[in-house]
């Protein structure tokens, strides 16, 4: 592709920043607001920068009012813990589909076939049934349990899988490797792409899920980030919008400085697993 | 690679017994499988059971006992008004965001894909709020939005037009989350067509010119479009079964409100199910809501069976 002139290329890339204006828009004033004060926010002006600085007493609010750091700590609690199990259980499966021939090996793909026809939501009435008999509302299991099983995860893993070579299987089955060191030790380590892809569409997926966790939570300590801003609005802030951009801020951080970190990673990761979004 | 592997397997190999005896590949796959089968049956399987079974009770959450009442909550459904309103604010919400998420990110992706300036950069942007909290980024559209105080309205104010309650007002609040949903979906779907744009092979446009495609309009319709058919269908329906699950947005910003005017099918089911406990009646809403993406997946797999395959 040649580079053309600045001149020819204006009005694209004119278009483009107006575009982009308006997709950053509500980043730019997220950050502005959350360091004016009250009365400045009220003025309606349209200016970005405040005349008196008001960073020291929204944030301070925002820490003194809501646990956030404990909610952010709960988001990765219940994030990482997902994932953890949705590995563990995903890629032997995704092997065993993948590379052994074994009786019924059709009938558990089609279940994982249809498992990715169902959206999660479906599920949610008798999960809290289930979770409520066993007393585990309010509980890190309550938020985990339901999406330990990752089907998604094992289609994409068995993809993968399949395009790794037979020899290379054999060849650690004659030097005496087990299956299952077979699965951590030379499958895995070959499927790393694979994984950090459905890591981060893992991660970003239940870092910013309501709906689960505002039906198996009442109690505020545990909170995910989203059910925390949501708290927030409701009870502390109202119309305090200077802190809660500043509670907005601190609980989208984290996850937007990762992707501009990984960009390339990420928008792999997300649209390649996009079939399921 | 093979190299590597196998060395490192051999380092290992030592380490484990040697003489392994060759066992049944049978009983080594059901046993990898059996935390998946597991996790599977209890997650997936037999909850998607139970919503069939429940969809046709009248169980309340609490209740003792429960009876069969056949399609008794399907009947309800056709009398409920706050139903009647959740199917036609879903169906609005997702025909406003479907064609203009997918229109502006071709167009956008267009415009990326014609120069070599900032490609990354831009991508980045668009994509942003794919990978952004939801719950907060709705907030800070509340704040933009803001019939009083916000940016959005002062510019309204300034140009001389006029100021509506954006997510206050039943005429506007659908359109307004629709934005929202435009917004967040954008950058989804210009990644998919950036995909597909780059597969596009070059000599296509170079034959399309001597095929008397001078313009890049003319060259768009000729070669871009059809070359883009299965990309298209794809984020078509990728698009429709995302907006379909509208939720955050509704419940941080509106509650379904002003009078149902943004009511949508999955705060329909939340709040049947765990706000008045009507778990029956929350389980045969949950069914229409699942047949309406299983027929949207059908569509998707009937037409890629039919789809032309160019190139």
């Amino acid at each position: 592709m040649q580079t053309r002139p600045l001149l020819h290329d204006l009005p694209r890339l004119a278009l483009l920043s107006l575009a982009a204006f308006v997709v950053l828009a509500p980043y730019i004033w997220m950050v502005a607001v959350s360091v004016k004060p009250q009365d400045e926010v009220f003025r309606a002006s349209l200016s970005l920068i405040p005349q008196k600085w008001a960073l020291i007493e929204n944030y301070g609010k925002v820490l003194r009012t809501i646990p956030i750091w404990t909610y952010i700590f709960n988001g990765l609690i219940v994030c990482f813990g997902i994932l953890f199990f949705q590995i563990a259980f995903a890629v032997p499966a995704a092997f065993a589909l993948a590379k052994l021939n074994f009786k019924g090996r059709e009938l558990v793909f089609g279940f994982v076939m249809l498992g990715l026809l169902v959206p999660y939501q479906t599920t949610a009435l008798p999960l809290y049934l289930g979770i409520h008999q066993l007393g585990l509302l309010n509980s890190y299991t309550a938020l985990i349990a339901p999406f330990t099983c990752s089907v998604f995860a094992i289609f994409l893993f068995r993809q993968f899988f399949r395009a790794i070579p037979d020899d290379l299987i054999n060849a650690a089955r004659i030097d005496g490797m087990g299956e299952f060191s077979i699965v951590w030790r030379v499958i895995v380590p070959n499927a790393l792409p694979a994984a950090t892809a459905f890591a981060i569409f893992s991660v970003v997926a239940h870092w910013n899920d309501l709906f689960w966790p505002l039906i198996v939570i009442q109690k505020g300590d545990l909170y995910t980030p989203a059910m925390g801003i949501l708290a927030f609005r409701s009870v502390e802030a109202g119309e305090d919008y200077g802190a809660l951009m500043a509670a907005a801020l601190l609980v989208t951080a984290p996850l937007v400085l990762a992707f501009l970190f990984a960009q390339r990673r990420f928008i792999e990761g997300i649209t390649m697993t996009g079939l399921k979004g | 690679m093979a190299d590597l592997a196998m060395t490192r397997s051999r380092v290992s190999g030592a380490r484990l017994s040697g003489g392994r005896t060759m066992r049944s590949d049978a009983a080594v796959a059901w046993l990898l499988t059996l935390p998946a089968i597991l996790a599977y049956l209890a997650m997936i399987l037999l909850p998607l059971l139970a919503v069939l079974a429940l969809a046709f009770t009248d169980y309340e959450f609490g209740a003792r006992s429960f009876r069969w009442i056949g399609f008794g909550n399907f009947a309800d459904m056709l009398t409920d008004r706050t139903f009647a309103a959740s199917i036609r604010n879903t169906v609005v919400y997702c025909l406003f965001v479907a064609p203009l998420s997918i229109g502006i990110a071709l167009g956008l992706a267009i415009l990326i894909e014609a120069g070599a300036r900032g490609r990354a950069f831009w991508r980045a942007v668009f994509f942003l709020p794919v990978v952004s909290l939801t719950v907060a980024m709705a907030t800070a559209w509340q704040y933009l939005l803001h019939p009083s105080i916000g940016p959005v309205n002062a510019l309204l104010r300034m140009v001389g037009a006029g100021t509506p309650n954006w997510l206050g007002s039943s005429d506007w609040v659908i359109v307004s989350l629709g934005f929202i949903g435009v917004w967040e979906n954008v950058g989804f779907n210009l990644v998919l067509f950036l995909a597909g744009l780059t597969a596009i092979p070059r000599e296509l446009y170079a034959a399309s010119e001597i095929d008397g495609a001078r313009s890049g309009w003319s060259k768009f319709w000729l070669v871009t479009w059809p070359m883009l058919g299965p990309t298209m269908l794809f984020v078509i329906i990728i698009t429709m079964t995302r907006s379909i699950r509208v939720f955050d947005t509704v419940q941080t910003l509106t509650q379904g409100g002003p009078n149902n005017a943004s009511e949508v099918l999955l705060r329909t089911i939340y709040q049947e199910g765990f706000h008045y406990f009507k778990f029956g009646y929350s389980a045969a809403i949950t069914l229409v809501f699942l047949v309406i993406v299983l027929g949207l997946m059908l569509i998707q797999t009937r037409m890629i069976d039919r789809r032309v395959h160019y190139g």
